[in-house]
């Protein structure tokens, strides 16, 4: 994920790396000590010398970015024009054009078809009913695998019913129905195009950092611009959010097909077309499927956000139900959106791995035996729907019949609050006192010039001039926003959480990777973490931690684990079993085999799960704003709320210099680790 | 989840019932925003019942609060019914000012926001209501995080109200903690109340927490305009804001191509108004009592029918 310049660079040349003299643990140790002598006697500098600009950059030397992106966005939002055409037309026009298959799927699933307006309406058509939809999905989960995926697909779907989140969740499954699509496919072209035309690659590049790591809600204004208010703008921002993962994977999964099937390809006299997507695409699929993943667990993921500008369904009641504190709703429409998100999620992965077996003995038998599948589903669909206009809950799952845990949830948060909040409130004053406070008083201490000299010295340390002239670039443009404090908050927080994540995560990556079921059962646990809303936890965590930095950690680590959790697991599968076998036959210990051998092995492995998760937790900012953080991502969620286009984005570009910067370091660092493995 | 099955429910409903209706002058449906509190489903759904009997076609678009905004000014949304002057002022402001939104007037509800502690704490702090007790049991208040200081939680930041200015101005020994969201204030109040512990923090009217937890507002020195303004007015002569917070009406703004294409819509609009009063019974009969918000707006609307039969007929 580096720059296309310093990736194109030979390995890097040894005369740049920083001092080449001085042994790598004596510059760290130098520049930590330095550091933090200039963080613990800021003050007195400043004092000393009578130079407030050294801990506060001055105003008077701040281009003002805010204004002119301001004036920039409503320039583009009102005036510019594409051929005569208004900009706002053209991106309302691609509205109205995503908005007839979401409107056929609303209908399909929720509304019905109606004729007439408002009050008048009538449905000519009733939705789907929830028994044709369960039948529908039990069907492609049968068709795609098997009894037991069509097991898992009936016992989803009736949790939607049963639990009372039907017709929200249908709303949700009607706008992931066309978001997955748009960004899979999309994410699957523009990968293509990278992968053919490398000047492609070297313009995606940072656009995706900037569309992975800039907050939606820097960007949400403009897209209601843009897009109009409604679901469509909720599909457009969740499109922008879930796409880049795919690209990435589809540039990473073309790579790795072997060279030998791209001769193959063009040996048989392949066309350009052709060698794409009959040999290529298919190859690269098992890998293609990983972003697939990451695409809809993103989608989900997006939903509470999509709620507040005017998507509804299961979002929109995670956020009311939290409202009224009521617990149990929140947990119960949470829940439901996980349990939509493996369902898909399995759904697909099914599909991609059909086995060759498994369809030829699907392709047995007559006509009818062979689209049973097909023609039962639409049986289902045509009985359920004649037979639910005489019995209602044929069509519409009873109210009656919906059981509730509410009570029980917030029971639960009350008695711990009651009974455990003194001991809570221990240890947390205790994590207080001795890690969070002093690490946050050491970042923000930093004075600027010192931090953009130490952050060029690192880049250079560890990736040379090009890394390290890049982020000096980018520091000095967060310097230049005055928002220098503010980041250092934000690299305090995301820090610590990330430690602290990287501390809980990797362990439990080591042991899902030691047999399939600890592999499965994590997996669950990952995935929940990853779509519950971290709303649904948030409440209850202010309710037992009080409003402050705890209460914001603590949803980052529960976020931001899951990359932790996946690279360990996947680094410690993909060690070579000769060299296990080698230390078997040496004698190792299990846990000298794990601490001298398998953790040295994946350390590249264990960087670059380290890099996601620093993602992960930076995407995380503006959710914990809301618990009243005073970082960029309060500062992105203030621009929200004045509706101040230009601050909003600039905050939100230095979270993303950030995420760049920490990035790119990270990268380098995983591959001078590989180099020296490698026996360099 | 008394709101899951709003929207299908909703259509449904709608679907079933097609009188014959009175001329409007266009049958388009007018957008009315829905946010996340129940107050304003309730005022903006008696404003759409009310649209209704008069023969408008009405969409309800859930939306939020301050994103709204955008929506409005190009038509896309075309009312929404509470904005707040003491959280929304400026994107209010900032809307109308571009032509595209105007305001519909108040609604005539009073929002209320003071410093407020629960009525408990009036055993170990006889002092209260009044300000000057604060100071008295600043320790009871304090927290490892403000300690030797009370703590006072405040409204997210973007809220405003000048906490930390009072504090300042009347010499009171508490430090301000933001919230990030109300939900997250309201998660602190009920967590202190189910231990009985100490809170002292910002709570706003009309809001289901003042009928669900008992307690009661800190009086402070009455709010002037003159307070905020000049430092002399009150019991500190050398510092502004040394009084409690103001209150501020609620507001109505919309699209301001609504009153060209649904004229009558606007000025019925215009004219709604209902009190804090009778909006707190109604907040309360659906978070406390358990009912559902669309058979108390319809109870409203059957009992009020002189009231906004006077609104339709302008």
């Amino acid at each position: 994920m580096s720059v296309s310049e310093t990736s194109a660079t030979p390995p890097a040349p040894r005369r740049w790396q920083g001092v080449p003299s001085v042994p790598g643990w004596a510059f760290w140790v130098v520049l930590l000590g330095v550091t933090w002598a200039a963080s613990h006697y800021a003050m007195d500098i400043y004092k000393a010398l009578d130079a407030r600009w050294i801990i506060r950059f001055p105003a008077a030397w701040q281009p003002d970015f805010e204004g002119r992106i301001s004036a920039g966005m409503k320039w583009l939002l009102e005036e510019a024009e594409l051929f005569g055409i208004l900009f706002r037309d053209v991106t309302r026009a691609i509205a109205r054009l995503i908005e007839i298959p979401y409107d056929l799927a609303v209908d399909l699933l929720v509304t019905g078809v109606l004729q007439g307006q408002g009050q008048q309406a009538q449905q000519v058509l009733p939705p789907l009913s929830w028994i044709a939809v369960t039948y529908i999905f039990c069907a492609l989960g049968h068709y795609a695998k098997g009894w037991r995926l069509a097991a898992l697909m009936g016992a989803c779907f009736l949790y939607l019913a049963v639990f009372g989140q039907w017709a929200s969740a249908m709303l949700t499954l009607a706008s992931v129905l066309i978001a997955v699509p748009l960004a899979a496919v999309g994410g699957l072209l523009l990968g293509i195009l990278a992968f053919r035309v490398p000047m492609a690659e070297r313009i995606l590049r940072p656009v995706l950092d900037l569309m992975q790591t800039v907050p939606i809600f820097a960007y949400l204004v403009p897209i209601l611009f843009m897009f109009g208010f409604g679901p469509v703008a909720a599909l457009a921002a969740t499109v922008i959010y879930a796409m880049p993962p795919m690209i990435r994977v589809t540039i990473v999964a073309l790579r790795g097909v072997p060279e030998e099937l791209g001769e193959l390809g063009v040996m048989v006299g392949a066309t350009s077309g052709q060698q794409m997507w009959k040999v290529l695409v298919p190859a690269a699929r098992p890998t293609l499927m990983v972003g697939l993943n990451q695409v809809i667990m993103l989608t989900l993921n997006m939903v509470i956000i999509a709620s507040m500008i005017g998507a509804g369904g299961l979002g929109y009641d995670v956020l009311t139900a939290l409202r009224r504190l009521d617990i149990g709703g929140g947990v119960e429409a949470g829940l439901a959106i996980v349990v939509l998100a493996i369902a898909l999620d399995r759904l697909s992965q099914a599909f991609s791995a059909r086995t060759v077996t498994l369809r030829a003995s699907q392709s047995r038998g007559g006509w009818a035996m062979r689209h049973r599948w097909l023609l039962s589903s639409l049986a289902v669909v045509l009985v359920t729907a004649l037979i639910g206009l005489a019995l209602p809950w044929v069509q519409t799952y009873p109210k009656a019949a919906v059981i509730s845990t509410g009570q029980i949830w917030a029971d639960a948060i009350g008695y711990i609050n009651v009974n455990y909040f003194d001991t809570l409130d221990a240890i947390k004053t205790v994590l207080l006192t001795w890690v969070l406070l002093p690490v946050r008083q050491f970042f923000t201490g930093i004075p600027w010039p010192w931090g953009l000299a130490a952050i060029t010295l690192i880049g250079a340390r560890v990736g040379g001039w090009r890394l390290a002239a890049l982020v000096f670039a980018l520091t000095g443009l967060v310097v230049l926003t005055g928002l220098w404090t503010k980041a250092m908050m934000t690299v305090y927080l995301c820090g610590v959480s990330v430690v602290i994540a990287s501390i809980i995560g990797i362990p439990i990556g080591i042991l899902a990777a030691r047999n399939e079921m600890s592999n499965r059962v994590v997996g669950v646990f990952i995935d929940t973490l990853q779509t519950l809303p971290s709303f649904v936890y948030l409440i209850p965590v202010v309710m037992l931690f009080r409003v402050g930095d705890f209460s914001a950690m603590i949803a980052i680590v529960a976020y931001a684990l899951a990359p932790a959790v996946r690279y360990a697991a996947h680094g410690i599968r993909s060690v070579d079993p000769q060299i296990v076998e080698a230390g078997i036959v040496s004698g190792c210990t299990p846990w000298q085999m794990l601490r001298r051998i398998k953790l040295p092995i994946i350390a590249p492995e264990l960087l670059l799960g380290l890099n996601q998760t620093v993602m992960l937790a930076l995407s995380m900012l503006v959710i914990t704003a809301l618990v009243g953080t005073r970082d960029l991502g309060q500062e992105v969620y203030i621009a929200l709320t004045k509706a101040n286009v230009g601050q909003g984005i600039v905050a939100g570009l230095a979270v993303a210099f950030i995420a760049i910067i920490a990035d790119r370091l990270l990268e380098a660092a995983a591959r001078r680790m590989r180099n020296r493995a490698g026996g360099a | 989840m008394k709101f899951a099955p709003l929207m299908g429910a909703g259509l449904l409903a709608l679907a079933s019932v097609a009188p014959a209706l009175a001329e409007v002058e266009s049958t388009d449906p007018i957008k009315l925003t829905l946010h996340d509190w129940t107050g304003q489903l309730l005022t903006t759904k008696i404003m759409g019942s009310v649209l209704e009997k008069a023969g408008y076609n009405v969409e309800y678009v859930q939306a939020d609060y301050i994103a709204q905004f955008a929506g409005l000014k190009t038509g896309d949304l075309h009312v929404a019914m509470e904005i707040w002057a003491t959280t929304g002022q400026e994107a209010m402001d900032e809307a109308i000012a571009t032509g595209n939104v105007v305001s519909y007037g108040s609604t005539g509800m009073q929002a209320i926001e003071e410093w407020w502690f629960p009525a408990y704490m009036k055993e170990d702090c006889p002092g209260l209501p009044d300000w000057q007790a604060l100071n008295d049991c600043a320790d009871q208040f304090s927290t490892a995080e403000t300690a030797p200081f009370g703590r006072y939680l405040g409204g997210p930041v973007t809220w405003g109200g000048f906490d930390e200015e009072r504090v300042e101005a009347l010499g009171l020994d508490f430090e301000v903690v933001h919230a990030g969201t109300d939900a997250a204030l309201f998660a602190e109040l009920e967590s202190a109340y189910q231990r009985k512990a100490p809170i002292v923090l910002w709570v706003y009217a009309p809001h289901w927490a003042v009928a669900k937890y008992e307690g009661e507002f800190v009086q402070f020195p009455a709010y002037t305009p003159e307070c905020y303004t000049d430092p002399a007015w009150g019991s500190n002569p050398d510092a502004a804001y040394d009084c409690g917070k103001p209150t501020g009406p609620i507001y109505k703004v919309g699209w301001a191509g609504v009153s060209d294409k649904w004229p009558g819509a606007a000025s019925a609009i215009e004219a709604f108004t209902i009190d804090n009063a009778a909006m707190g019974d109604m907040v309360g009969q659906v978070d406390l009592d358990g009912k559902d918000l669309d058979a108390v707006v319809a109870d409203w609307v059957a009992n009020n029918e002189s009231t906004w039969q006077g609104w339709i007929t302008q």
